[in-house]
């Protein structure tokens, strides 16, 4: 759809100034109207007054509208004559309803550059950092107290709920779990094997495989996808839920959330977890021996029994012992960030990101603090 | 109410709409006229807002043709729909406001879209739009989760108004409004028709809007349009279903203490 050009154009007859407008006054031309008015508005101190005839404008709109009203106001406050001859009457109405608008002092959005904005913005990353902490014990509480409600009275155990849980979280992480954790016994024990045949200790990569895997990197490994794959999954849920108000709907039937929502999902990641820390260990193991056969040429009978001597029994409890640990952690802050999500699109998206990275920087941070414990009781 | 009968803006030819295996909408027909307010009625479920939604391209066709200012969308090409869009604006029933943008942004951003403004013509052309709908300036800051029922439904049609279209869609605008709050929509929208030259398609279940505001009444049941006229002809209409809607307990109640 061609519209006219606009245009203002000026005359002057007397001390007044004469505008005629033409053309389509509306927003499609407000880049190009914006200036022409400014320009005129510019011009009051060398007329006397200001006459707008609009008799021949195509269109108007409210864009269009409003830049008179805009250029009348200047001329107003000014102390000058300014007025409107010749409007069309249908594009009365308009004009009177825009010439209402606009009149109170409205606040400027809070601008975002100084000094203080800075330090107020650490100030405020100090308190959410506290807050935040405060949440995950709070949770931590509620899942407690929750949980000693159901073990007296255990047939309030949302059972259809927890095993649905554990079907998704575990059941079907098991593929992605074992591909991942199979590919990294496969690169650990190829990079070994490469550097320890300069000292022909071929053989002892099949112990650092064990005991890296079975220690250390089958958990942290589960860990983390678990909380990247389940973690986000449950805070996107709990969040969406709590945007559309679903979570304020059961507790006004009675129904206190955490029951419903948080113990069932934390049970099945508590259960789950080990079990896939087992499977994806082994899948690590079957990978570095592959590696070993085809690229080491150590045999699976020599791999085996090497492995049964490198492996005792404490080292597979070290690394499974830290499994509930984690997956109890990694519920709870998932949990947590999800019902703290607020009414935006924006808030979830942050709330998830934050449960995701919070999880994998607290499985390290646990990780670590079971080291210096085994350490010192000496195993 | 005397409505001049010129250009159909929206012309609907056969309509043939479902979803997998259900037909919602069976051969149907209707025109829009420019300037009018036409309200748009049928039982829940009976296809008021798949209608809309078909002709916004919100759902597919199966059968039959959508012209809306003479184009027919389906074969349009890309640039010819974006043109189209950018003269009609939509309300939809819960105000689908972008929850993480202010009151301000939120009007602003069909501007920022379509259009090259200053900031300041920006600000002043939102803030006038939001007094235009009978908001005060407070509350350009706010965010949707910050805003009441019918504060959402004002911010979502000055959002529609943004552009100064000539084609208001409107979804059960006055749905989850208190009687107050329900009438000075009404007024609004009536005042708005005649200060800016809209035309108005509202699906609604309002009997008393239907009443006030709208100048011709397109009723939906079984697929298809089955009465379609000024409200004194669904008055005096014969279909059971009219009968019931318009001259049962509320309606007689409207109709009597309406004008």
């Amino acid at each position: 759809m061609v519209t006219a050009e606009p245009m203002l154009m000026g005359k002057m007859t007397g001390q007044r100034l004469t505008l005629a407008a033409t053309g389509s006054w509306t927003a499609e031309h407000a880049y190009e109207l914006e200036p022409l008015v400014e320009a005129v508005t510019e011009r009051r101190l060398t007329a006397g007054g200001v006459s707008i005839d609009m008799g021949r404008i195509e269109r108007l709109d409210t864009f269009g509208a409003w830049l008179v009203e805009r250029l009348l106001r200047a001329w107003r406050t000014a102390g000058y004559e300014a007025d409107i001859v010749g409007l069309a009457d249908h594009y009365c109405a308009l004009l009177e309803e825009v010439h209402n608008v606009n009149r109170g002092a409205h606040l400027p959005p809070p601008s975002h550059r100084s000094i203080f904005n800075i330090i107020e913005k650490v100030g405020r990353a100090v308190l959410n950092t506290v807050g935040d902490f405060i949440a995950l014990v709070e949770m931590w509480g509620e899942a407690a107290v929750s949980l000693t409600r159901v073990l007296r009275r255990p047939t309030t155990f949302r059972l259809t709920s927890f095993l649905y849980h554990t079907q998704r979280v575990g059941l079907q992480a098991v593929p992605i779990i074992v591909l991942i954790t199979f590919l990294l016994g496969c690169i650990i024990a190829q990079q070994g094997i490469f550097h320890f045949r300069g000292f022909g200790a071929e053989v002892y990569v099949i112990d650092m495989i064990a005991i890296l895997i079975l220690r250390e990197l089958g958990v942290i490994m589960v860990s983390i996808i678990i909380a990247a794959r389940s973690g986000s999954a449950y805070t996107a849920e709990l969040g969406s839920m709590k945007m559309r108000e679903e979570v304020d709907a059961l507790r006004t039937m009675g129904f206190a959330p955490v029951d419903v929502l948080v113990l069932p999902r934390l049970v099945a990641l508590v259960i789950v977890l080990p079990i896939l820390t087992f499977i994806g260990s082994m899948a690590a193991l079957c990978g570095g021996g592959l590696v070993c056969w085809l690229y080491g040429g150590i045999s699976p009978e020599i791999f085996l029994s090497r492995l049964k001597e490198a492996v005792s029994l404490n080292h597979f409890f070290v690394g499974m012992i830290k499994a509930p640990f984690m997956a109890f952690m990694i519920g709870i802050i998932a949990c947590a960030e999800g019902l703290r999500v607020k009414g935006s699109a924006e808030s979830l998206g942050t709330h998830t990101t934050a449960s995701v990275v919070k999880s994998v920087f607290l499985v390290i941070v646990l990780d670590g603090l079971f080291a210096m414990f085994f350490a010192s009781i000496g195993k | 109410m005397a409505e001049v009968k010129s250009e159909v803006v929206i012309r609907v030819r056969e309509l043939v709409v479902g979803f997998d295996g259900t037909t919602v909408l069976d051969h149907m027909s209707l025109d829009v006229f420019r300037g009018e307010i036409l309200g748009f009625v049928g039982g829940s479920g009976a296809g008021k807002s798949v209608l809309m939604r078909t002709i916004l391209g919100l759902a597919p066709v199966r059968e039959g043709s959508i012209e809306v200012f003479g184009l027919d969308l389906a074969k349009a090409s890309e640039s010819e729909r974006r043109a189209t869009e950018r003269r009609w604006g939509i309300l939809f029933q819960q105000g689908a406001l972008f929850s993480s943008l202010s009151v301000r942004q939120n009007v602003q951003f069909p501007m920022r879209e379509y259009l090259d403004l200053s900031d300041r013509l920006l600000n002043e052309v939102a803030m006038a739009k939001l007094e235009i709908v009978g908001l005060t300036p407070d509350v350009a800051d706010k965010f949707p989760a910050e805003l009441s029922g019918g504060m959402i439904k004002r911010v979502a049609l000055a959002r529609a108004l943004a552009l100064d279209p000539e084609i208001v869609f409107l979804d059960e605008p006055t749905s989850g409004l208190d009687p107050i709050g329900a009438n000075a929509f009404d007024d609004l929208i009536l005042t708005l028709q005649r200060t800016l030259g809209l035309t108005v398609f509202m699906v609604t279940h309002d009997l008393d809007s239907l009443h006030r505001v709208c100048n011709r009444v397109a009723v939906l049941a079984a697929g298809r349009v089955v009465a379609d006229g000024p409200i004194t002809t669904m008055l005096a209409s014969d279909h059971p279903w009219v009968t019931h809607y318009f001259r049962g307990m509320r309606g007689r109640v409207v109709a009597s203490a309406g004008r």
